[in-house]
Parts: structure tokens; C-alpha cells; sequence
């Protein structure tokens, strides 16, 4: 729906071999990379993985050792000021006066961006109706989703054309982080473009395009299905009755290329097709395991993200 | 404007929403007058004192008696042996004890050989000095009396006499140091702990990424401690002139002025301090150890600059608060006008131009 609204072939955000250094350790190294407009892209990786950093840079708030960024056609380096009229925030912790009320903090960062609530009332309204009951508690007394949500409202209130979003779910609860992401939805249909990161896997899906990044380089950026695709390996889950003897002696399995506990099944890939699941199902009886359950299942962009991200990966 | 002004508004909630910033913005700056009126200084008053009088003719009485009334002393005891002496001291309930010789009256009047011994707990002795002063003031301004009336061709005119201060009240010395400490305290300390707060909490990023200019963040920042600043100061200077008796001798006019200028400057170094540092303890341990103490101890409030070396000399120059003192000093004290503190107002200005000259080149317009 949102697509056809909106061509998507303008290039909001780029990136040009990115460097950034912190002291010793090397933050971003050639990070490269286009968000088109309309787009919700994810930068998805684990904590230190380099995210902030780059969302500082694409913000103005950091200057890149190396590379260009430019942010709706502006330079970041240049260019800062008319950025900054752009984009709206949201930093990874939580950013806004924790001893003002939650309208306190809406007007605020309304009159800040020159503009009032009214104004964009239809950008917001969603997420201020839920809001509004606690309208003059003070924000530090919020929940840890109605925090984020106060932050994405005082985040959107000037109709950005671009949105930032460091993080925006870490520390919710899986309820408020379902209804935020509803959220970023409708705003991805009001055609504001997106660009969020968040080290929960799961919420890679949500996305149109992901990069992936591990140890301040990206190591795949396409859309969630196509690297799901590209997994290589057939995948399996196994489980059986002792979980942990399970995940030894599949570890200690000659054949088995890779095994990592994953909730509650281990996921296995094999080095050649010509190992099947029955040959699994043997050498595991052999080592004692009885009442197996394997199967072969499509890969998340979790088991992705490890395949890719693993030392000494051969494929 | 409008940026402005809401900017402001949050800042005075900030403030206003928060106890410890309201205890140190307004009463901090009262308890520490009243602490260096009253517990701090050198001055003494109702210290009680005993007396061993072998003599006891018109002569010591009226000598105790002048000690007793005046508003410094007490009798607290009448010795009746000299070995007393010691032991009162030592109870630590007089700071010193009067011995007269025997015939006192009679060997002042004929000999002239009279002698008054005063033994002091020397123990703190600043104070000893002091009621030494005062005894000997209280005991010369007797005799001179009796010499008056006597009409003896030989006068010996022992007179002392202290300009501008004439009762050595340390209030005279306190207030205006405690006006410069206080005013660089909160407008230094408080405005760099507010911008480092932003920092800490990372606010300071959304309003980096806004529209908002530099320069309104700033201004914006420094306008409410202005205005504390200015409530201080009308605080300092009604408790100086009601509760200590200092009076404003010379031009009021002058005086707010130098006032001013030094909120200026203690403002701009408030914003030096914010960015450097990037949270609030370190904002705090700045100001802190790097202005308080050299305020204190550098400026002339406490030890006077003339008996420092040469080195420390030199530094004090530097300090706002030197500069602030001594005009303050001219004015409420020697009751001078404009004229008499166009030095300082000179260095002042120069200072604050130099040093939001630097701040306003020293504000990132990014996180570093």
C-alpha cells in the first residue's frame, strides 16, 4: 500500500565507506550502505556492535573519521544545520526530562522544532491517545513503554522527513514492543522513512531492508526474506529430553558443521547434503538419546546473523 | 523568541521541582553568610572572663566593672587566691583572667607602677589576640578618663584608632568575600551542572538535532541563574546590611553594577566549566576544587594578597573574585562611588568578554 504511494527510488540516506574510531578500538570500519525513501531500514547486531555510532554520524552528532554521509541530500558534515531541521531522534536511552510531565515534555519539544501539537496532531494521534491519561505524570514515572512511546511522539512532533531510531525497543515489554512496531508501520505509510536498530533478531522481519552488523562492519545488507534465502545450509532443529548432553554430543558429532541452542530446540546445519536427518537420528541414539525430535525448518535472521557473523566461516 | 522563552520555562521547573537545587540556590547562600558571621569569625563576644582583685578599691572595680558591661565579656567568676588562676583556665569556661597588683589605686595615682596582669587560654589564638585588643582598648580608655579629669601637665596618648573599621568587626571583611563566593557558586557551579545534566541524560542530543541555535541554548541556560543570581544578591545585601550592620557607605548604584558584571563572569565560566565536562560530577568537582577553593583562599577574603608570595600574587590577579572583593569593599565599606572602582569594573568587563568570547567558540555543535 505504502509502496504505491511512494516511488521508492529516491535515495533518502547514504552512506560512503564510513571510518570511526574510539581510542584504540575501531567503532566503524567501511561502512557503506543507501536507505531509500519510505523505507523502514534495520540495522540489526548485538550490543557494541557499532549502531550508535553510526546513527550519531548520520545525525551530526559525531564526525566520521573517514567517508561521506549524506542525509536527504544533505552532507552531515555541511550540511548540519538543514539536517537537523529534517529528522526527528530518538537516542537509545531514554532522552527526555524525566522531572517534566508528559505534556510539559510534548510542548516542549514542540515549540523546540517551531511548530505546536496541533499542528501534526494527525502524526501523533495514535500514540497520544494512549498517552493522554497520564498526561500530567511526570515522565520518569512512566513505564518503559509508555516512555518510548512519549520519546517516538516528541520524536515525530515536526513531521519529520526522516526518523531515527537508536534502539527504540530495548528494555520493553513484548507488548508495547508489537505496538511500537505497529506504529513505525503507520508512519512508514505516511511516508516518513525509517531508520531504526535494535539487537532483537525478531524484529529484523519487520523491516523492508536490514543490514546486518557485527564488530563495526556491516556483513549483509538486503531485504529479511533474501537473506533468509541465502542461508546456505539446510537447516535443522533438534530436541530431545536432555537438552544440554544433547548439545554436547551434537557438538562432538564429526558431520555437524554448526549446533547453537536456540530457545527451546538446538539448531544444526551439516557440512554435505549427503548427512540426513536419519543419519542424525542414528548417531544419536548410538550416543543414548532416545524420543529425538528433528526437523527441518526455514532459517530466522538470527540463525543468519550467527552463520555469517561466525569465525572460520567457510561457506 | 518563542524557542526562548519555553526554554527558559523548562528551565525554571528543572529548578523549581528540584529540592537540593533550590536548598543550594537559596538557602545555601544565606547559611553560608550566617556561618562566616557567626561561627567563623575572629570576632569575640560575650567571652567570659574571672578576675583575681587583691586590691579592690574604686579603681579595679570600675575596670571590671567597664568588662563586664561591655557587649564583648562576662564576669564569670571572682578569684580569691592566685592559684586559682590556672584552674579556672583550665575549666574552659573563661578566655582569660584579669590579676591586679595590690594597692592598685594608690600605686597608679602616686607611683604610677600600677599593673594589671592578664593571663590568656592562648590556645586559639586569633582569638587571644583579639581579646587582647579589646581588654587593653577597654583598660587605655579608663585611664585616659582619669587622665582627663587629673589634669596632669604629662599625658602619655596612647590611641588607637582603625580606620573605616573601627571596631574591627570581621563582618566588614566577610560579607563582601562571601558575596564574590557565593555569587561565582551558584552561577558557575549551578549553570554547569544543569548543561552537564543534559549531557548525562542525553537530552542534550535531541536538542543538539533540533533547529534550536547554539547560542539560544546557551543564553537560554544562563538567563534563569541570572536571575537567581540577582534574588541572591538582594538576599546577601539585606542580610549584610540588617542582620551583620554592614552598611552600603557608598554608591548603591555603583555597587549593583560591579554586581552584575560579576554574575556575567561567573556565568561565563559556569558555561567554560559545561564544556569540558560531560557530567555532573565532574561539572561539580570542577567548579568545586578549580574556582571554590582559590576564591576562597586567594581572593583576600581569608588571608590578606599583600603577605602572599610572589607566585600566589600573581594568581589572584587572575581570579574574578579579587577584583569583585576589592570593589565591593570600596563601596560598602569606604563608601566610594564610580569613580573609585573603574579599575576593576575595567578588568571585570574585559574578563567577561574574554571568557564568553571563548565559551561561545568552545560550545560543540556536536556530541565531541
Amino acid at each position: 500500500m505504502a509502496e504505491s504511494k511512494y516511488q521508492m527510488n529516491r535515495i533518502m540516506v547514504q552512506g560512503h565507506n564510513i571510518f570511526r574510531k574510539y581510542g584504540k578500538v575501531q567503532a566503524l570500519s567501511d561502512i557503506s550502505f543507501e536507505v531509500m525513501e519510505g523505507e523502514i531500514f534495520g540495522v540489526i547486531g548485538p550490543d557494541g556492535a557499532g549502531k550508535t555510532t553510526l546513527f550519531r554520524i548520520l545525525t551530526t552528532l559525531l564526525l566520521a573519521d573517514q567517508g561521506q554521509a549524506m542525509v536527504n541530500g544533505f552532507d552531515v558534515v555541511e550540511d548540519y544545520t538543514s539536517i537537523r531541521k529534517k529528522i526527528g531522534y530518538m537516542p537509545g536511552k531514554f532522552s527526555l526530562y524525566q522531572d517534566l510531565t508528559v505534556q510539559e515534555n510534548l510542548d516542549f519539544f514542540a515549540t523546540v522544532f517551531n511548530t505546536t501539537i496541533e499542528e501534526n496532531y494527525h502524526l501523533i494521534r495514535d500514540i497520544y491517545v494512549q498517552l493522554e491519561p497520564f498526561k500530567s505524570r511526570r515522565a520518569g514515572a512512566l513505564s518503559g513503554g509508555m516512555k518510548q512511546k512519549l520519546a517516538l511522539c516528541c520524536a515525530l512532533i515536526h513531521k519529520p522527513e526522516i526518523l531515527f531510531l537508536d534502539e527504540p525497543t530495548t528494555g520493553v515489554d513484548p507488548v508495547s514492543r508489537r505496538e511500537f512496531w505497529e506504529m513505525l508501520g503507520k508512519l512508514k505509510a505516511q511516508g516518513i522513512t525509517i531508520i531504526v536498530s535494535t539487537p532483537y533478531m525478531d524484529e529484523a522481519e519487520k523491516c523492508d531492508r536490514i543490514a546486518l552488523i557485527q564488530g563495526g562492519s556491516f556483513i549483509q545488507i538486503d531485504t529479511p526474506e533474501n537473506i533468509k534465502d541465502g542461508y546456505a545450509n539446510p537447516l535443522y532443529a533438534v530436541s530431545s529430553e536432555s537438552m544440554y548432553a544433547l548439545l554436547k554430543d551434537l557438538r562432538s558429532c564429526e558431520r555437524v558443521k554448526s549446533c547453537y541452542p536456540f530457545g527451546d530446540a538446538h539448531h544444526v546445519t551439516f557440512f554435505d547434503d549427503s548427512f540426513t536427518s536419519e543419519d542424525l537420528e542414528k548417531f544419536l541414539q548410538s550416543k543414548g538419546h532416545n524420543d529425538n525430535n528433528i526437523s527441518k525448518i526455514r532459517p530466522t535472521i538470527e540463525d543468519c546473523f550467527m552463520n555469517l557473523s561466525s569465525p572460520g566461516d567457510a561457506s | 523568541m518563542k524557542q526562548f522563552f519555553a526554554f527558559i520555562k523548562k528551565e525554571f521547573y528543572h529548578i523549581f521541582r528540584d529540592t537540593w537545587t533550590m536548598v543550594i540556590l537559596l538557602i545555601l547562600p544565606m547559611v553560608m553568610l550566617i556561618l562566616f558571621g557567626y561561627a567563623l569569625s575572629t570576632e569575640v563576644k560575650n567571652a567570659g572572663f574571672a578576675v583575681y582583685d587583691p586590691s579592690k578599691d574604686s579603681a579595679t572595680e570600675q575596670i571590671t566593672h567597664r568588662l563586664d558591661v561591655s557587649e564583648y565579656f562576662y564576669l564569670y567568676d571572682v578569684l580569691t587566691s592566685p592559684e586559682q588562676v590556672e584552674e579556672v583556665l583550665k575549666g574552659g569556661r573563661v578566655s582569660f583572667v584579669i590579676v591586679f597588683s595590690e594597692d592598685f589605686y594608690n600605686n597608679m595615682v602616686h607611683t604610677g607602677e600600677a599593673a594589671i596582669h592578664l593571663i590568656m587560654d592562648g590556645t586559639d589564638p586569633n582569638t587571644a589576640v583579639t581579646i587582647n585588643n579589646y581588654v587593653s582598648n577597654i583598660i587605655l580608655g579608663y585611664q585616659q578618663e582619669l587622665l582627663d579629669r587629673a589634669t596632669l601637665p604629662y599625658k602619655i596618648n596612647i590611641l588607637q584608632k582603625f580606620l573605616y573599621n573601627p571596631e574591627m568587626k570581621s563582618s566588614y571583611n566577610f560579607v563582601p568575600g562571601v558575596m564574590g563566593m557565593i555569587i561565582m557558586l551558584v552561577c558557575a557551579m549551578m549553570t554547569s551542572i544543569s548543561i552537564a545534566r543534559e549531557k548525562e541524560t542525553g537530552t542534550m542530543e535531541i536538542l543538539l538535532v533540533s533547529p534550536m541555535k547554539p547560542l539560544v541554548i546557551i543564553l537560554s541556560k544562563v538567563v534563569p541563574y541570572f536571575f537567581l543570581s540577582c534574588i541572591n544578591l538582594i538576599t546577601i545585601l539585606l542580610m549584610a546590611v540588617f542582620l551583620f550592620k554592614v552598611p552600603v557607605a557608598g554608591n548603591l548604584f555603583a555597587l549593583l553594577i560591579v554586581s552584575l558584571l560579576y554574575i556575567f563572569v561567573s556565568l561565563a565560566i559556569g558555561l567554560l566549566i559545561s564544556s569540558v565536562a560531560n557530567s555532573q560530577i565532574v561539572a561539580l568537582l570542577i567548579s568545586g576544587m578549580a574556582l571554590m577553593m582559590p576564591v576562597m583562599y586567594l581572593s583576600g577574603m581569608m588571608f590578606p594578597i599583600e603577605n602572599m608570595p610572589i607566585f600566589l600574587q600573581g594568581m589572584a590577579q587572575l581570579l574574578p573574585a579579587k577584583w569583585y572583593i576589592t570593589a565591593v569593599k570600596n563601596i560598602m565599606i569606604k563608601g566610594l562611588g564610580f569613580a573609585a572602582i573603574l579599575k576593576e569594573l575595567g578588568v571585570l568587563s574585559l574578563m567577561a568578554l574574554a571568557l564568553i568570547t571563548l565559551s561561545l567558540k568552545k560550545f560543540k555543535t556536536r556530541l565531541e
